[in-house]
């Protein structure tokens, strides 16, 4: 398991033809993923490496059966790709794209979440599976199949970590990049849950930085509803307020979304926060050795769960695609019922 | 980006709302032919892109056609939180009998614009906000019902009682947000909007900042940028499509990636340094931006060491080396450098470096304790 892409990804590259877009299609495609289609209005019945590329993403959901976008089209033409996939009935959408105004990102964020899409970006690396499927432009080798998720707001700065984590020999069942824009289409809130109720995933790192209040949010979801270990870092103890520090998302705006908020909201919820990414790794092994009475509690409902989803992947797939995001929320928070009270 | 209040005013003026007549001037003389033809008496604004422009004494009221120039003059050479002041706002005094606070933000907790209105203007909203929230009135308008009517209304009514002021104080919102939209702003402030004893209402101070990335399209916006108000590193940082942020420390620090960078500041200070800059050279490593970036860090004369930090994903360390090697041959520098690269190529970058004379490292924390014991050193004399 691994969340959100995998072997079963069968991706449409929005942009492929482009300079971006064409480079990294090749990289996701040394990698292993499986890219069925491209797009690239006015480049209809071409192909990209012998890929078909089509007009319109509708044509690649119904002529190559995509099922995931990634998008690599400029920040002008960004906001109709991402309403064009989610017309198109694409459930997964990842947009690499940086510089979409915060005003397009509104209408996009309300349409997603009616839609049941699950977007995530804009303005991030993207998402990997490792030795399953790359939907980004992170670079493949520095990842390795294991059992720690990463959910971040940057991009090199994950890379950093997943090496932290690398040297003590910690592989990643699934990275993700979220994005550095103020309005994004996931957040930590979005994703938490499903690292909790995939059981390939054993902990999670955070890395969130200065600015918006979703660091605390996850807080205090993680202290109410997770049950695996979570280790965070949080970057910008330094910045100065009122600066934009490169992500647009990335501010202290009138005294609010400081590090140490964060940082002191994370440690309420009794979550350790690395000072260096170089700490990540050491901290995750640490938490991941201290539960092994947890591990053996944990074991039935655990393998219960995989096996459920074995037996039954369709019905998953539609229950993913048609359950919107807070349902899906607070199926593991009730699981997650009883090692809270063993928290204590 | 931040735009100037004379430049918001007539954003704001342009979209139907009520602003007193004026001018924006960068000489006493224009000072006063401003106020002969506006009449007095007349407010003098300073125009610089900081808040307490008021307490600084940047705002002054000018009762006396004869004193024009004189104020005008005081307030051109003053210097306002380290910023000098080249433009003053001439504008026509207003009557003032109540003031109110407008404001429209960008909400990221919300992901939705966010109307704020408080009877309680004049004054830092912030500070409202802490010591009565109560009278701070919000409405967050659904992107598919837009901003209608009605919650004009609500809003304006919760300002004044007399059903005339709330008549005009709708249309001012309705007005406002229309002009948020045409011009991707990220903020939109009236404050104060003030009623005249006659019963007029009155946009008297105006701000607007704007998303930079809608700026793309918006180019009478782009052109209202004023680059008097930034630093001369800060205006080749943006021609170069690097994001930077000059600080107060003395280690100079280059690289790729945002989130990085932060890190980067956070892990120098950790190992006892002061960082001089935040710099994102993004996902590119053309030779250019290397150079770019050496120059803008080299400009700066606190700087004692500098510190590449780079890990190779997309950007590869080997093209990440040449543009180093070539920036050093373009630009010869005294400054100790310290060159940390891992990632995509590393092996080929580090031999281009250490042909060229370089030594680099592989490990974050081992190249921050280097370059931090390097500034303390003292670097170039």
């Amino acid at each position: 398991m691994s969340i959100l892409v995998d072997k079963k990804t069968r991706l449409v590259v929005q942009g492929i033809t482009g300079r971006d877009g064409s480079f990294h299609a090749r990289e996701m495609i040394a990698y292993g993923t499986n890219i069925v289609a491209g797009v690239t209005p006015g480049k209809g019945g071409e192909r990209f490496d012998g890929i078909p590329v089509f007009d319109t993403v509708r044509e690649a959901v119904e002529k190559a059966r995509a099922n995931a976008s990634v998008i690599f089209v400029p920040p002008a033409f960004a906001t109709d790709a991402m309403y064009e996939a989610i017309e198109a009935g694409i459930k997964t959408i990842v947009c690499i794209s940086e510089g979409i105004p915060a005003l397009d990102m509104i209408g996009v964020y309300d349409t997603m979440r009616r839609e049941g899409v699950r977007l995530i970006g804009p303005n991030c690396p993207g998402v990997i599976s490792p030795g399953k499927a790359k939907v980004g432009i992170m670079p493949g080798p520095i990842h390795k199949k294991g059992p720690v998720g990463v959910v971040s707001r940057s991009g090199t700065l994950t890379y950093e970590v997943v090496a932290s984590l690398m040297r003590v020999g910690l592989g990643q069942s699934t990275c993700i990049g979220i994005g550095g824009d103020p309005i994004v289409g996931s957040t930590f809130l979005d994703l938490l849950p499903l690292f909790e109720a995939d059981p390939e995933t054993e902990g999670i790192v955070l890395i969130g930085e200065i600015g918006g209040m979703e660091e605390e949010r996850a807080a205090a979801y993680i202290a109410k509803h997770m049950t695996k270990p979570v280790v965070a870092f949080i970057a910008g103890r330094t910045a100065p307020p009122g600066k934009r520090m490169g992500h647009a998302g990335a501010i202290i705006a009138g005294g609010k979304g400081t590090a140490e908020e964060k940082i002191a909201a994370l440690k309420k919820a009794r979550i350790p926060v690395a000072k260096l990414p170089s700490e990540i790794g050491p901290l995750m092994k640490k938490a991941l050795e201290k539960k092994p009475s947890k591990k053996t509690a944990k074991a039935a409902p655990k393998k219960g769960a995989a096996r459920a989803k074995k037996a039954a992947p369709k019905t998953k797939t539609a229950a993913k695609k048609g359950a919107p995001k807070p349902r899906a929320a607070r199926k593991p928070a009730a699981k997650g019922k009883k090692p809270r009270s063993r928290k204590r | 980006m931040k735009i100037h209040e004379y430049q918001a005013r007539e954003i704001f003026r342009r979209a139907g709302v009520r602003v007193p007549d004026g001018d924006a001037v960068s000489t006493p003389a224009e000072a006063r032919r401003t106020a002969e033809r506006i009449g007095v008496p007349v407010m003098v604004k300073a125009q610089v892109h900081v808040g307490g422009r008021g307490k600084a004494g940047g705002i002054r009221y000018v009762p006396n056609l004869d004193d024009v120039e004189r104020v005008a003059s005081d307030v051109l050479g003053m210097q306002i939180k380290g910023l000098p002041v080249k433009t003053v706002l001439v504008s026509k005094a207003i009557d003032i009998a109540t003031e109110a606070y407008v404001g429209m933000i960008l909400d990221r907790e919300e992901r939705r614009l966010t109307f704020l209105v408080s009877p309680a203007g004049g004054v830092d909203i912030e500070e409202v906000a802490r010591t009565s929230p109560e009278k701070i009135f919000r409405f967050t308008v659904d992107p598919n019902v837009g901003f209608r009517p009605y919650a004009a209304r609500w809003l304006a009514s919760r300002l004044y009682d007399d059903p005339r002021l709330v008549k005009e104080a709708a249309a001012i919102l309705l007005k406002m947000y229309d002009a948020f939209l045409a011009c991707d702003a990220s903020l939109a402030e009236i404050n104060p909007l003030v009623t005249t004893p006659s019963g007029e209402v009155w946009a008297i101070d105006s701000k607007i900042n704007i998303d930079d990335s809608g700026l793309f399209r918006r180019k009478e916006i782009e052109a209202m940028r004023d680059l008097d108000a930034e630093a001369p590193a800060e205006t080749l940082a943006r021609e170069n499509n690097l994001s930077y942020v000059p600080l107060d420390g003395n280690i100079g620090c280059v690289v790729n990636g945002a989130g990085l960078a932060m890190t980067t500041m956070d892990v120098i200070k950790h190992f006892g340094g002061e960082p001089a800059n935040f710099l994102d050279i993004g996902g590119s490593s053309s030779p250019d931006k290397v150079v770019a970036a050496l120059d803008i860090i080299t400009s700066d004369s606190k700087v004692r060491a500098v510190l590449f930090n780079i890990f190779g994903g997309i950007t590869r360390c080997d093209d990440v080396a040449v543009g180093i090697r070539t920036a050093f041959e373009r630009r010869s520098t005294q400054l100790p450098i310290v060159i940390r690269l891992t990632g995509t190529n590393e092996k080929r970058a580090k031999e281009i470096l250490e042909e060229a004379g370089y030594t680099t490292l592989t490990d974050m924390d081992d190249a921050v304790r280097e370059v931090v014991a390097l500034a303390e050193k003292g670097g170039r004399s």
